[in-house]
């Protein structure tokens, strides 16, 4: 029992961790360069990275199931190319918004089956979707960027309250798999199946059927990272954002969800994702190159991973 | 240990008669196909995943994963050209460095998998962040070229009518069957992939020999990108990025266990020969690059599917 509760501060301790963080960066940078503080900066961290931040959620569900998908960027990259192509293909603005959620929902469904049900681990079956993804959609568009597209398509330049849409999204979804993790049986079982396969299995709860909605869900939340990405610009690139799915999953690593399964929260991982975006715009701001950013990245997921490890040794 | 072997052979022999029926498919669709010229060309590009599928299967074998490989090619490509064109030392020395910074990365990988017991899978996903990152940050995006044209006899010359780089490929390969087969070292390996625990208890060196096949992993990947660089005679900061996929393909369709325990030098090498001339006969019948990775992703689903299968009816 008083571990339960160590391990909960312990997994609370990562996001309170973050916000400190992430206040720190803001403090520091902001007097280095104040325009960093300025409204438009700061609307344009969260609004360009807010699909990072959803996506992360989905990624976070897969990490704790006790799985990994690699291939989640090029599934962004191909349905926001569907989305842009049905909307200029004449087709209603609300279908091309609902599409991709119901196709990264079935195309992960799909995934869910191979590594459930055919026994392919979740790395190699989303490493060769990965492959089958990028490769086709380059090999289907050419690499042509789609512009043209019409008014009242771009969701994510929408505003509510002077709030702009994207960050709804983040927190709306945020406090939805929030709840759906924490309140519900399903939430339960996909701890279980992560912490102990053979446990949850034990006690009822059928490891296929979790990890195959896992997956599900997963894709439906990537269609939503879809939309927003696709439609925070008048084009949309055709091409898969480079690196895309390591960045989704350092969010989630770095917001708490452990590598081994079983723990963390989504809260985390939308911290973590708002942490990297405020990083990449910091690297600007303090006159460092762009291109050191993966590096930083690298740096940070590899601490993480260590001091986790470093954590469950001690904690046994 | 005779059931396992009898269907080692089995898997070998199918691949073998695969391998067959597509060179003749491929060979009767376009008359190009079956000449030496294109064979040895086709021999030359497939070296440098050739030579990192090598230490990759001792890799698998243990149950382990190298993702990070395409990083460690990129970064010392990166890290050969700054050496020779930047800090203006002669080549060889450049050459020497390279290999020499692979092998740490090889060697930090390893000791983040047995020191700090992170699983391999994230660990080298970490790393190839980071081996990326730092390949983008000390190359800025800046190719190097202008390479001496002794450099590039290993790339692109002859030696005895073969390509050069064939006959290192050769070395390793052979190396590679022989240190797995007839040594000790090749026992515990196996003996590591089976039952880790098992092989700890009776006093095998499990830590020690995944030290040293991750290290190898790295210094491999290093002399694959010398390859690659003196081939292509320019260095860039995107070099080998997704080479694992194609480097793990070969491996499991080669009939290497993914878990672990199962597998032989001999296998990859068939299976990378039946991706190369598959990626061949496509692209000669007018399938563009892109498309070549979309067969790759999908051959990868098929081979595991078909090791589960095989390894089902085994236990059997």
């Amino acid at each position: 029992m008083s571990r339960r509760i160590t391990h909960a501060l312990g997994s609370l301790g990562q996001e309170i961790l973050l916000v400190v963080v992430i206040l720190a960066l803001f403090a520091f940078v902001g007097t280095y360069n104040p325009r960093f503080l300025s409204e438009n900066n700061l609307t344009s961290i969260f609004v360009g990275n807010a699909y990072i931040a959803v996506a992360a959620i989905g990624m976070s569900l897969v990490i704790i199931s006790g799985n990994i998908d690699v291939s989640i960027g090029a599934l962004i990259g191909v349905l926001a190319v569907i989305s842009g192509l049905l909307v200029t293909n004449g087709y209603p603005i609300w279908l091309a918004w609902l599409a991709p959620l119901v196709l990264g929902a079935a195309i992960n469904a799909l995934v869910g089956c191979l590594i459930a049900y055919a026994r392919v681990p979740s790395i190699i079956a989303t490493l060769a979707m990965l492959s089958i993804l990028s490769g086709g959609l380059i090999t289907f568009t050419g690499g042509q960027w789609i512009s043209g597209l019409p008014a009242g398509y771009q969701l994510a330049q929408f505003r509510l309250l002077n709030v702009p849409s994207p960050v709804w999204f983040m927190i709306g979804m945020t406090v939805l798999a929030g709840f759906l993790m924490r309140y519900t049986t399903f939430g339960r079982a996909v701890y279980a199946v992560g912490s102990n396969p053979e446990a949850a299995r034990a006690s009822g709860i059928s490891y296929k059927a979790t990890v195959v909605k896992v997956f599900a869900i997963h894709g439906a939340i990537g269609g939503i990272a879809a939309v927003l990405f696709a439609t925070q610009l008048q084009v949309i690139q055709s091409t898969v954002p480079v690196g895309l799915e390591l960045v989704i999953i350092t969010a989630s690593v770095v917001g708490g969800v452990s590598i081994l399964g079983g723990v963390g929260t989504v809260f985390g991982s939308t911290l973590a994702a708002i942490l990297f975006a405020a990083i990449g715009s910091s690297l600007i701001f303090l006159n460092v190159s762009a291109y050191w950013l993966r590096a930083v990245q690298g740096i940070l997921i590899l601490a993480t991973v260590l001091a986790d490890m470093a954590r469950r040794r001690r904690t046994g | 240990m005779t059931s396992m072997t009898r269907i080692l052979i089995r898997h070998e022999a199918i691949l073998g008669i695969l391998f067959v029926v597509v060179l003749f498919a491929m060979a009767s669709q376009n008359d190009r196909f079956l000449t030496t010229a294109n064979l040895l060309n086709q021999a030359r590009l497939m070296t440098e995943v050739g030579l990192i599928a090598i230490p990759m299967t001792f890799v698998i074998v243990t149950g382990g994963i190298d993702l990070s490989v395409g990083s460690i090619l990129g970064l010392c490509a990166i890290l050969l050209g700054v050496f020779w064109q930047n800090l203006g030392l002669p080549l060889p020395a450049a050459i020497g460095l390279s290999l020499a910074a692979g092998t740490a990365a090889g060697f930090a990988n390893g000791l983040i998998v047995t020191r700090f017991r992170v699983p391999p899978l994230i660990a080298t996903l970490a790393t190839l962040a980071l081996y990326r990152g730092l390949a983008e940050g000390i190359s800025q995006a800046r190719s190097v070229r202008g390479y001496p044209d002794w450099f590039a006899v290993l790339g692109r010359g002859d030696f005895l009518g073969i390509p050069t780089q064939l006959w290192l490929f050769a070395l390793v390969a052979v190396l590679g069957i022989f240190i797995l087969r007839f040594t000790t070292f090749g026992r515990t390996t196996y003996a590591i992939g089976n039952n880790e625990a098992a092989a700890e208890f009776s006093g095998l060196p499990v830590e020690r020999t995944k030290l040293v096949i991750y290290t190898a992993s790295g210094f491999i990947s290093a002399l694959a990108a010398i390859v690659f660089v003196s081939r292509v005679s320019t260095t860039r900061s995107d070099m080998g990025s997704g080479i694992e996929l194609e480097v793990i393909t070969a491996v499991v369709l080669g009939g290497t266990s993914i878990f672990g325990g199962r597998g032989m030098v001999i296998g990859t090498l068939i299976g990378l020969c039946l991706m190369q001339i598959l990626q061949n006969g496509l692209s000669l019948s007018g399938v563009r690059g892109d498309g070549t990775t979309v067969v790759i992703g999908a051959v990868l689903i098929v081979a595991v599917l078909i090791s589960n299968l095989l390894s089902r009816f085994s236990s059997d």
